[in-house]
């Protein structure tokens, strides 16, 4: 792999950049791999990525049935914070903020990781004991957080409406410095070059059809490019994962939903932060090219159809407005949807199946983009183990027969 | 945007009305305190989520509130058929599979 650097920078500036390398291969399937990971997204792409650099697994397929990225990856609005209010999804989301720290070194990728701070806001006396609670809960467990009142919030973010004759006061908000944003596209990219050096091959336009099982343990998978053997199989689909799990015979907790975005014309600077609000039900932060990028609730209907109703983006720009009244006449570029897969308990599944070698790694929601590395990481060191990582165990499927649910409906930032 | 026939109105109304409260046709079971952990668990937690055809749970919020069925395609989002609590679907996904839906399907909706 080309190292990039400044130097190489230069390097290459003498022959006008002609001669970079090709980010990846794109290689022709094998007839069988150590492990197959179905679904070449963020999640997919770090799990191998983590699978060769730190458990020496390199004889990895990642299957992809589109292009890499190209899911809920590609649509997110970018948020990164680890403020949950348990302790299980606190570990894990915190984990998941470390490696962030130092990604853009290990990957030799920038994926633009800017920790501009994220505002939870706060408009009711309940909001702000949720709030307080959650708050504390953070601190201890070693995540940074404090309360913020108005004034301090002004400070920190100045287009915002603080005054008290807003419709949804403005009481206070939760603050995390060490919370931004990530260029989604890079950290996809970063991972699946990262991977590629360390032999992974990674098999776009190849679609998962069905699983290879013998004596109840998964062999393989079948796929538009012919059968593929694998001693293990995980399953990083999001949206698509109930369609997978039922092509391997059992049922997950799963409800597919289609959950929208948008992006405005570019601006200048205006927005240094993440802003929140479960209340007014929307959150926006500023691209480094300018675009207010904007998301608020899914649609409540079950949807495979990539877009939503017409509806939910006018609640959405509703809440926008409601807290920075000066964005009322700015325009908006593009609007799309993704496919979330919803867990009752709004925390993702990290787990076993009923089928040998079979594992998943789904139901992050609304909010999986902000795991991406954590999540690759715990379901890495899984598939290498063969057992759960003490991280990921409590995200297991039994839960929702144990009744051990993990209610993260706060702190999922908006309410869903 | 849906627009969406409301069986006890009787007529068309904007989705904006209605509210969408999940997978249609759940029984509660009868006896839960001799309901198994995994029995319930599936009654509490587990849908269907279909690729395709789905009978779902809409009320009419701010219209006459009354719940009723819905049968869509999630792929397609087309309104298949709506009918009245208490009532069975007469467009299933096997029958839209062996091509009959077109011609049973009576109340078909405006696709979003």
């Amino acid at each position: 792999m080309q190292r990039y650097s400044g130097f190489s920078l230069v390097k290459h500036a003498l022959s006008h950049h002609e001669n970079w390398q090709r980010h990846w291969r794109n290689p022709a399937p094998k007839k069988e791999y150590d492990v197959v990971i179905v679904g070449g997204g963020g999640h997919g792409l770090a799990t191998a990525y983590y699978l060769a650099k730190e458990h020496g697994i390199t004889n990895v397929a990642v299957i992809e049935k589109g292009w890499l990225g190209g899911g809920n990856t590609a649509r997110n609005t970018t948020i990164v914070r680890s403020n949950y209010l348990w302790d299980e999804a606190a570990a894990l989301y915190e984990h998941a903020m470390k490696l962030w720290e130092g990604l853009s070194q290990d990957l030799n990728y920038n994926v633009m990781f800017s920790q501009r701070g994220v505002l939870n806001l706060g408009h009711t006396l309940q909001d702000m004991r949720d709030i307080q609670r959650r708050v504390n809960a953070n601190r201890l467990n070693g995540i940074d957080g404090e309360v913020v009142t108005p004034e301090r919030i002004k400070e920190i973010e100045p287009a915002l409406d603080v005054s008290a004759r807003a419709r949804y006061p403005i009481l206070g908000a939760s603050w995390q410095p060490r919370g931004g944003v990530a260029r989604h596209d890079a950290v996809a990219w970063g991972f699946a070059r990262g991977a590629d050096a360390l032999g992974v091959d990674l098999l776009q336009q190849t679609e998962v059809t069905g699983f290879k099982m013998l004596d109840g343990k998964v062999v393989g998978v079948h796929t538009n490019r012919g059968d593929i053997g694998a001693k293990t199989v995980g399953c990083v689909t999001a949206g698509n994962s109930g369609t997978l799990a039922k092509m391997a015979g059992f049922q997950l907790p799963l409800e597919s939903h289609p959950l929208q975005a948008l992006v405005s014309e570019p601006l200048k600077p205006i927005l240094n932060t993440v802003t929140m609000s479960n209340h007014v039900h929307g959150y926006i932060s500023q691209s480094d090219k300018g675009d207010l990028v904007i998301g608020a609730g899914i649609d409540g209907y079950l949807g495979y159809g990539q877009r939503g109703s017409f509806s939910i983006v006018e609640h959405t720009l509703q809440a926008i407005v409601e807290m920075f009244p000066v964005f009322s006449r700015v325009r908006m570029n593009r609007q799309w949807g993704g496919i979330v897969d919803t867990t009752p308990d709004a925390c993702p599944i990290i787990s076993r199946t009923p089928v040998r070698g079979l594992y998943f790694n789904c139901g992050w929601g609304t909010g999986g983009f902000k795991a991406t590395p954590g999540s690759g990481n715990v379901f890495a060191w899984s598939l290498a183990h063969g057992q759960m990582h003490p991280i990921a165990a409590p995200f297991s499927i039994d839960r929702f027969r144990t009744g051990a649910l993990i209610d993260e409906h706060g702190a999922a930032g908006v309410a869903h | 945007m849906f627009y969406i026939y409301c069986p006890y109105c009787a007529e068309y109304r904007e989705e904006e009305e209605f509210h969408p409260k999940g997978q249609a046709h759940i029984a509660r079971p009868l006896d839960p305190m001799a309901t198994s952990d995994d029995a319930w668990g599936d009654y509490l937690f587990f849908r269907d989520n279909p690729r395709g055809v789905h009978h779902e749970l809409w009320v009419h919020a701010v219209g006459c509130r009354k719940f009723f069925n819905v049968t869509r395609d999630t792929r397609t989002y087309a309104i298949l058929e709506t009918y009245r609590i208490g009532e069975q679907p007469s467009v299933t996904a096997d029958s839209v599979s062996t091509g009959s839906a077109a011609s049973t399907a009576t109340l078909t909706g405006v696709q979003a």
